[in-house]
């Protein structure tokens, strides 16, 4: 029964658990001021013999008051909001630099393609590994998601990444790890017989063992 | 208008919208009716914005002269129905009669004429999923005087023309029963709503043909 | 299944002979229809209660058979183990059933049809013809929709939002006919809709009696009224979607079809266009049932009349520029995105208005805890959850982590279940003594909430928190996930508290059949409320009123200083009123 979200391991994490935790407290103190508010006017005001309720009809002030604040409260989530949604999936918002890899999703795995030494992504000498995304730790990575036949979505609960794998269209995905380790991917969208399993993992290298594990690949592609 | 005394019980009303229940209820249900055509419309508009390459030109696939001949008989028909209402309005029951069976002709013909065009089309191989194999149109295809394929035009054509058709055909029906009634002597001077809420909704319909006649054929 | 006899009529002064059959199955009296509905959502709504059984079975057990899963066909559950597909299955028609079948017919069907007449004053509905196709039509779908389970290939399978492309082929889902069938019910129980929202409308706008002005409707009018606008011009956008996805499997059509033209996306515009003003549609008249039975129960006025009206007008005018929100993870332009947020949160002002007013209302009143009350104040309770987990969602970058999560699940129940199905068991036990001139067993009706407003909670609260960890909604087996593995003791546990939830609901059915025949005989005013349907017998006779009824004020006349009662009925005329302009100019 936590609400605390789990660890998170992205640069743009801590940006979408702090909007949460906010929302969080905003909220929570509505519902308690809603709720213990409900609960003494059940108890002060239940019927007792030989009384009667006091007749009134409203009142203008208290509902420019009740309206103003939740118009306010809103609208300030909404411009914190925002921004870091702007940060995180904004038209823009994919850092130059950035590594791009090739994220096809099917029934029920996910196809990665990584550059080939030409450092190019889409040529011949790609590669693709199933179910396997390795990325390099503090550095920029885009995913270029697209689906072959129905709508999937890739979701890395830990970088709090989450995005529609759409037929017919390509979407970049960014997002900078900031941890070493190993994670997983899951399927969030409803996709078929076998959405369930449609799971993979991210393994977030430093930077040589990137290196290390890419060289390691080319080579075994050559051969 | 009729009298609106005539056409109900005098029971006491708060006022309402002055126009009687059957005429309110048309023009609330073809609120309905908008929207079900605005869903088709507007998937029409996504769809060939989205993919204008799966489009003919006009009259490269579809006989324009044919459906313009088609919309110049629906909106004859709008006319003979307004022609049958103000013969009721002044009592004519003769003249009611004549144009509510022209009207249904009329109606009738332009729901003929799509069958003939869907034949027609369907013969030379467009269908609602684009060319058919081995068609006539296909080969034309085949040697680039077509786009490749119109899966999507096709799509939207049938789809649009035909629930536009399924409209005027549930029409028909709907005047054959009116026109019944007429020639029963149902309608009178002061009450004749029937012939009012058919109308409404033939006017509607014949609307909603100008609309896609305009986007499906001449755009 | 809704044909049983109806110890209706005993004390109906309309004296017309008419057949059984024309009486209580092919009727065009507006209550009777109304009983029809009543009773025919309440079979769905068992349908979708069991479909969540058995799901929730397979997420709580994974390991143990289904108890009885043996009588499943191999098809869907070899042994009593739930089939993946059968699962989506299950996913696909609780959503769809309890949306379709179930809340929208109890809410609008049901109490559209039973209240707008006698609460306005009306003899019956504009087109009581019309009103009984509305029924036979929906009831004909709701046939169709259950068949699907029954045909090659099993039920619909691609969820209730039923997103093309997984959708639109056989070959995705592994669902032939089902997926066809689902289409075709919907189309058809959207005719039944349109013409019931017509038929309201008209009836509203028309037959009100004289001094029924529009501000003195009561509030359920109002919001039933906004309600079938809503369902006029939003059911006529699933019905052309539905139909344009049905071409793309059965004529080869290619809307949706990425392949060849066509667009995925399109279907979630179109869906959501339609969607979430048919999340209003499925909240709106609850609103609008409770506002009533505060007031009734708190003997005072209902707390900002006016503005209770325009919020709910302002809530059914912003639910058709905010269907964006559902698609914030969808690839949609995310410029798009923004605009979209910014609608949803100026939503979240009107439903706290609404919320205040309620509470105003008890505020200094004279609270009876009548079991529809109590219902009622559950539903305020339950609805500010809904409504406080809706801005987690409305914000588009925590969407990114809770879309499509148990979060969501929770947020919906808590609108839908806490909201609409605590509203519609408050409005059932209100209006009971109107349909059937019995009360319902108070004792049995505070055992029923008690223990639904408990397990109900029990069951959907940790959801919220299986959110929180990050759990997929509509999947079948989480334990495939890492992540997911310390989060099945919590699953386990809303599994238990799911099946008492259920089984809590056997004291209402008990009830609404018990007091049926063996009901306290429930005179005219058992709550003594002011609305004109108080004013007819109980149950109300055939054609309502035997004269037109004259209307001087507004239906929360509670606790008025100007008479010795604590209620002041609609159409009880008092020295200072002078008679309606409408009454006068008919004279």
């Amino acid at each position: 029964m936590s609400w605390i979200l789990p660890p998170s391991a992205s640069t743009f994490a801590s940006d979408i658990d702090f909007l949460y935790y906010v929302i969080l407290w905003i909220t929570g103190i509505a519902f308690v001021i809603v709720e213990v508010g409900l609960v003494v006017f059940i108890v002060k005001y239940r019927a007792r013999p030989g009384r009667k309720a006091e007749y009134i009809q409203g009142s203008t002030k208290a509902e420019v008051i009740w309206t103003a604040i939740p118009a306010v409260t809103v609208v300030v989530i909404g411009l914190m909001s925002g921004g870091v949604w702007n940060d995180v999936k904004g038209r823009n918002s994919v850092p130059a630099g950035a590594i791009p890899y090739g994220v096809h999703a099917q029934q029920f795995e996910w196809q990665i393609s990584y550059r080939g030494p030409d450092g190019q992504l889409g040529t011949g000498d790609d590669f693709t590994v199933r179910n396997q995304l390795h990325i390099p730790v503090n550095q920029p990575v885009v995913m270029r998601l697209t689906a072959e036949d129905v709508i999937h979505s890739l979701f890395i609960p830990a970088f709090r990444v989450k995005q529609d794998a759409m037929p017919g269209m390509t979407i970049d995905v960014w997002f900078e790890a900031t941890q070493v380790g190993e994670f997983e991917i899951a399927c969030a969208e409803l996709c078929g017989i076998g959405h369930t399993t449609m799971g993979a993992t991210v393994t977030v290298h430093t930077a040589d063992d990137y290196q290390r594990w890419l060289a390691d690949r080319v080579a075994a592609a050559d051969r | 208008m009729a009298h609106p005394a005539m056409m109900h019980p005098p029971a006491r009303r708060e006022i309402g919208a002055d126009v009687y229940n059957e005429k309110l209820g048309i023009w609330i249900f073809l609120g309905s009716e908008v929207m079900f055509f605005t869903a088709l419309i507007g998937a029409y508009i996504i769809v060939r914005f989205g993919s204008p390459e799966f489009w003919a030109l006009p009259n490269q696939i579809l006989n324009v002269p044919v459906t313009a001949i088609n919309t110049f008989l629906l909106i004859c028909s709008s006319v003979t129905m307004v022609k049958a209402f103000a013969s009721i309005q002044d009592g004519d029951q003769k003249k009611l009669q004549l144009y509510m069976v022209a009207t249904v002709i009329i109606g009738a013909a332009f729901v003929g004429v799509q069958a003939y065009e869907y034949t027609t089309l369907v013969h030379e191989g467009f269908l609602p999923s684009g060319y058919a194999a081995g068609s006539h149109l296909a080969e034309l295809a085949a040697r680039g005087e077509l786009p490749a394929s119109v899966s999507v035009y096709g799509s939207s054509f049938y789809t649009m023309t035909g629930f536009h058709g399924f409209h005027v055909s549930m029409g028909v029906v709907c005047m054959v029963f009116v026109t019944w009634k007429a020639f029963k002597g149902k309608y009178t001077k002061e009450d004749h709503r029937g012939v009012e809420v058919i109308g409404l909704y033939w006017h509607f319909v014949d609307l909603v043909w100008i609309i896609l006649f305009t986007i499906v054929y001449l755009v | 299944m809704a044909t049983t006899a109806l110890p209706l009529e005993k004390t109906t002064h309309a004296t017309h002979e008419m057949s059984f059959v024309r009486k209580y199955i092919f009727s065009t009296d507006h209550k009777i229809i109304g009983i029809q509905f009543l009773l025919m959502s309440f079979v769905f709504l068992l349908f979708g209660g069991l479909m969540a059984m058995m799901m929730r079975w397979q997420l709580g057990f994974p390991d143990q058979p289904l108890p009885a899963g043996q009588l499943l066909p191999e098809t869907m559950a070899p042994g009593g183990f739930l089939l993946p597909e059968f699962y989506n299955s299950l996913v696909t028609m609780h959503g769809t059933i309890m949306v379709f079948f179930a809340i929208m017919p109890l809410l609008v069907g049901v109490f559209g049809n039973f209240l707008i007449p006698l609460k306005i004053g009306a003899p019956d509905m504009a087109f009581p013809r019309l009103n009984m196709a509305s029924f036979w039509i929906a009831l004909t779908a709701g046939i169709l929709i259950m068949a699907g389970f029954f045909v090659e290939g099993g039920a619909a399978g691609a969820g209730w939002t039923s997103y093309a492309p997984l959708s639109a082929s056989p070959e995705w889902t592994g669902v032939v006919g089902g997926q066809q069938l689902w289409l075709v019910s919907l189309a058809v129980v959207g005719l039944a809709s349109i013409l019931g929202a017509t038929n309201y409308i008209t009836t509203v706008v028309n037959l009100r009696a004289p001094g029924m002005t529009w501000f003195r409707l009561p509030l359920s009018i109002w919001a039933l009224f906004v309600t079938a606008i809503l369902v006029l011009l939003a059911i006529p956008i699933l019905s052309g979607a539905a139909i344009m996805l049905f071409f793309d499997q059965t004529i080869g059509t290619h809307f949706f079809d990425p392949t060849d033209g066509g667009q995925p996306l399109m279907w979630q515009h179109l869906f959501w266009y339609f969607g979430h003003p048919e999340v209003y549609i499925l909240i709106l008249p609850a609103m609008g049932f409770v506002s009533d039975i505060i007031a009734n129960a708190s003997r005072k006025p209902v707390f900002g009349y006016h503005s209770m009206v325009y919020a709910l007008i302002s809530i059914a005018f912003l639910g058709w520029i905010v269907w964006g929100h559902h698609m914030f993870m969808s690839g949609m332009n995310p410029t798009l995105g923004m605009a979209f947020m910014m609608s949803t949160m100026i939503i979240a002002v009107p439903s706290a208005i609404k919320v205040f007013n309620w509470m105003g209302t008890m505020w200094r009143g004279n609270i009876m805890f009548h079991v529809p009350m109590l219902h009622s104040v559950a539903f305020v309770s339950m609805f500010v959850i809904g409504g406080l987990s809706g801005v987690f969602m409305a914000s588009p970058p925590v969407d990114i982590y809770f879309h499509d999560t148990y979060f969501i699940v929770a947020h919906l129940h808590y609108v839908l279940f806490g909201g609409s199905l605590f509203a519609i068991f408050g409005a059932v036990t209100f209006w009971y003594p109107k349909m059937f001139g019995k009360l319902m067993n108070p004792l049995l009706g505070k055992i029923h909430f008690w223990l639904t407003f408990v397990f109900y909670n029990l069951t959907f609260f940790p959801m919220h928190n299986l959110g929180v960890g990050g759990h997929m909604r509509r999947i079948y087996d989480p334990s495939q996930y890492e992540f997911l593995q310390p989060l099945a003791p919590l699953n386990t546990f809303i599994t238990v508290s799911a099946l008492l939830l259920f089984a809590a609901q056997i004291p209402f059915a008990v009830n609404f059949i018990m007091s049926w025949f063996n009901g306290e005989e429930a005179g005219e005013n058992p709550w003594n409320d002011n609305g004109l349907e108080w004013i007819v017998p109980s149950p109300a006779p055939h054609g309502n009123f035997a004269e037109v009824p004259i209307v001087y004020r507004g239906p929360y006349e509670f606790s008025s200083p100007l008479v010795e009662e604590d209620f002041l009925p609609q159409t009880r005329k008092l020295d200072s009123d002078t008679e309606p302009a409408a009454a006068s100019a008919a004279e």
